[in-house]
C-alpha cells in the first residue's frame, strides 16, 4: 500500500483494478493546516487523464507491474518496437504512452519495460544516457554577457541548457529524469 | 547545484534581511536546533534525532528569550519538516523568524511592507524584480508599494467561495476551499494580508479583542503564494496550556506523541505583550530570483546525492 505522503511525479497507483501513473503533484499545507495532496494522474491503459485531491490518510494499492529488459528496435507510424534480451520476443508501444521518454530513446537502446499483465504500458529509461549534440552555437571566448549556459539539440531532437564550452558532435551525459546536462562525454 | 550567479544572489538577500534587521536594533541570535522537547503543533510533525528532536520552527528558544529580557530579535536558521515535500515545500528548509515586544500583528504587517521593499531595492540583479522595483511572476507583474492589501479571511471566503469560513472549518473544507479557491486570486496587484484567523487555527495567537471566536493570526500572500505567517503572541500561560491539550488531544488521534513543554509554559509568564512572525526565506528568494520551483534556488538538491 501507498499513502498519500508517497505521492509524487512517476509514482504508479492502483484504482478500481487499473494502473495509474501520476502525471503532475502539488503538495500544499496552508499554513499550519492539514496537508493536501493534490494530484494529476493518466490511467495507463486508457490514457485517460483525471486530477484528485488527497489528505495524508488516504492509501492506494500498488498495481501489480512487471519489468522486462528490452532493446529499443526502430519506430514506425508512430510505433515503437522493442525486443525481450532474453525471449527475442518484440513488443511494440505508442507514441502516447512512450510520452516524454522519446527526448532520450535512440536505436539499440537498452530500457524496462512494464507489463501489466500481458500488456506492456510504460518505459522505464536508464538515469544517465549519453546522447550526441547535433546543433550547437559556437562560444565565443570572451563573452561577458553574464550567461553561464546557452542551449544544443540533440540527436533525438530534445533541447537542453548546457555550459558554453559544449560543441557540436560532442556526446553528453543528460539525466532522464530532470532532463538536465551532467557532463561531457568523452570517447 | 546553483550556479556561482544563483548563489551569489542568494548571498546578497542574507546580507540584505540582516542588515535590514540590525539597523531596526534587532539582535541576531542563533538557538538549537536539535531541542529535547517542541511546541506541540497538530499538523506539524518534527523528525526525530536520537531521542530528541529537530526543530520545526524556532519560536520556543526565541520566545524564551524574550521572556528573559530581549525586546527585539531575530534569526535566520534551518528547520526540518516530515513529509513536507513538493514545489514549494521542502523538508528541510530556511526561515527567518523576528520579534518585537510591545507590538501586535498590525505593526508587524508595517514592518513587513518595509522589509520587502528594502530588500527588492537594495538587492541589485534579482532576476524576479524589475527596475521600478516591481516582482516579476509567472508573466505578472507585482507592485510592492505601500500600503499593501488587507482582507480578513472571513471575506475572503465570503469573496471567493460559497460557504462561509465557520460552514467551511465544520464541513472539514477549510484547507481545499483555501487552497483551490482563496489562494490563488491572493496577491497580484499587491501583496495582501490575510488576517484573523478562527481561534482553532491560531494556536499560538493572541485572542482579538471583543471577537473571542477570533485570533490575531495573518499570512502574508504574494502571487498567490504564502509567504509569511505572523500574530500577536499568545502570554496568558493558562490559556496556552489549554490550546496546547487541544493540540496534544489531535496529535495523538493522529497517532503520534506529544508533551507539553512545562518550561516554555513557565517562561511565558516573563513574556509581556509581544508580536512574531515566520517567514519562508526559500520561498521568497524563488520569487525574487523569478523562479516557481524551490528546487531552482536551493543551493544542493539533495535527492539527487
Amino acid at each position: 500500500m501507498f499513502s498519500a505522503s508517497d505521492l509524487r511525479k512517476g509514482l504508479k497507483i492502483q484504482i478500481d483494478g487499473e494502473p495509474y501513473i501520476i502525471t503532475d503533484f502539488q503538495f500544499s499545507k496552508p499554513g499550519k493546516g492539514q496537508a493536501l495532496y493534490r494530484t494529476k494522474m493518466r490511467n495507463m491503459i486508457t490514457g485517460n487523464q483525471f486530477t484528485n485531491t488527497y489528505r495524508s490518510n488516504d492509501k492506494f494499492e500498488k498495481p501489480d507491474l512487471e519489468e522486462r529488459t528490452m532493446q529499443f528496435l526502430y519506430a514506425q507510424d508512430a510505433e515503437y518496437h522493442f525486443m525481450d534480451t532474453t525471449s527475442y520476443e518484440q513488443r511494440f508501444l505508442s507514441k502516447e504512452q512512450l510520452g516524454d521518454n522519446l527526448s532520450y530513446l535512440v536505436d539499440n537502446m537498452e530500457v524496462q519495460v512494464l507489463f501489466f499483465g500481458e500488456r506492456p504500458i510504460d518505459v522505464s529509461l536508464p538515469t544517465f544516457v549519453n546522447l550526441e549534440v547535433t546543433t550547437a552555437e559556437p562560444w565565443v571566448k570572451g563573452d561577458t554577457s553574464g550567461t553561464d549556459t546557452k542551449p544544443v539539440t540533440v540527436e533525438t531532437g530534445f533541447q537542453l541548457q548546457v555550459p558554453p564550452f559544449v560543441e557540436q558532435g560532442d556526446k553528453i551525459q543528460i539525466d532522464t529524469r530532470t532532463g538536465t546536462y551532467m557532463t561531457r562525454v568523452k570517447e | 547545484m546553483l550556479s556561482p550567479r544563483s548563489l551569489r544572489q542568494r548571498s546578497q538577500l542574507l546580507q540584505a534581511i540582516r542588515s535590514f534587521f540590525l539597523n531596526r536594533d534587532y539582535i541576531e541570535v542563533d538557538t538549537p536546533i536539535r531541542l529535547p522537547v517542541l511546541l506541540p503543533e497538530a499538523h506539524i510533525q518534527p523528525f526525530t534525532s536520537d531521542g530528541w528532536f529537530l526543530q520545526t520552527s524556532p519560536e520556543l528558544c526565541m520566545k524564551m528569550l524574550l521572556a528573559g529580557g530581549c525586546e527585539q530579535i531575530f534569526q535566520l536558521c534551518h528547520c526540518f519538516r516530515k513529509e513536507e515535500c513538493g514545489h514549494h515545500h521542502q523538508t528541510e528548509f530556511t526561515m527567518l523568524e523576528w520579534y518585537h515586544r510591545g507590538w501586535d500583528y498590525v505593526d508587524l504587517m508595517e514592518e513587513c511592507e518595509d522589509f520587502f521593499n528594502t530588500l527588492a531595492g537594495k538587492v541589485s540583479g534579482l532576476d524576479g524584480v524589475n527596475r521600478k522595483g516591481e516582482i516579476f511572476y509567472k508573466g505578472r507583474t507585482i507592485s510592492l508599494e505601500k500600503p499593501w492589501s488587507r482582507l480578513s479571511l472571513r471575506d475572503a471566503f465570503r469573496n471567493f467561495s460559497d460557504i462561509s469560513v465557520e460552514q467551511a472549518i465544520a464541513e472539514d473544507q477549510f484547507e481545499e476551499i483555501l487552497v483551490e479557491e482563496i489562494e490563488p486570486h491572493l496577491g497580484w496587484e499587491r501583496p495582501v494580508f490575510l488576517y484573523d484567523y478562527p481561534i482553532q487555527l491560531a494556536s499560538l495567537a493572541k485572542v482579538k479583542q471583543d471577537t473571542p471566536d477570533l485570533a490575531e493570526r495573518f499570512e502574508l500572500y504574494i502571487g498567490g503564494l504564502e509567504l509569511a505567517n505572523g500574530f500577536s503572541e499568545l502570554v496568558d500561560a493558562e490559556v496556552q496550556r489549554e490550546r496546547f491539550a487541544q493540540e496534544m488531544m489531535t496529535i495523538r488521534r493522529l497517532g503520534r506523541d506529544a508533551r507539553m513543554p512545562e518550561h516554555f509554559l513557565q517562561s511565558l509568564e516573563g513574556l509581556g505583550d509581544t508580536a512574531g512572525i515566520a517567514l519562508g526565506v526559500d520561498r521568497m528568494s524563488m520569487l525574487l530570483q523569478g523562479k516557481e520551483k524551490l528546487t531552482d534556488i536551493l543551493p544542493m538538491d539533495v535527492r539527487f546525492m
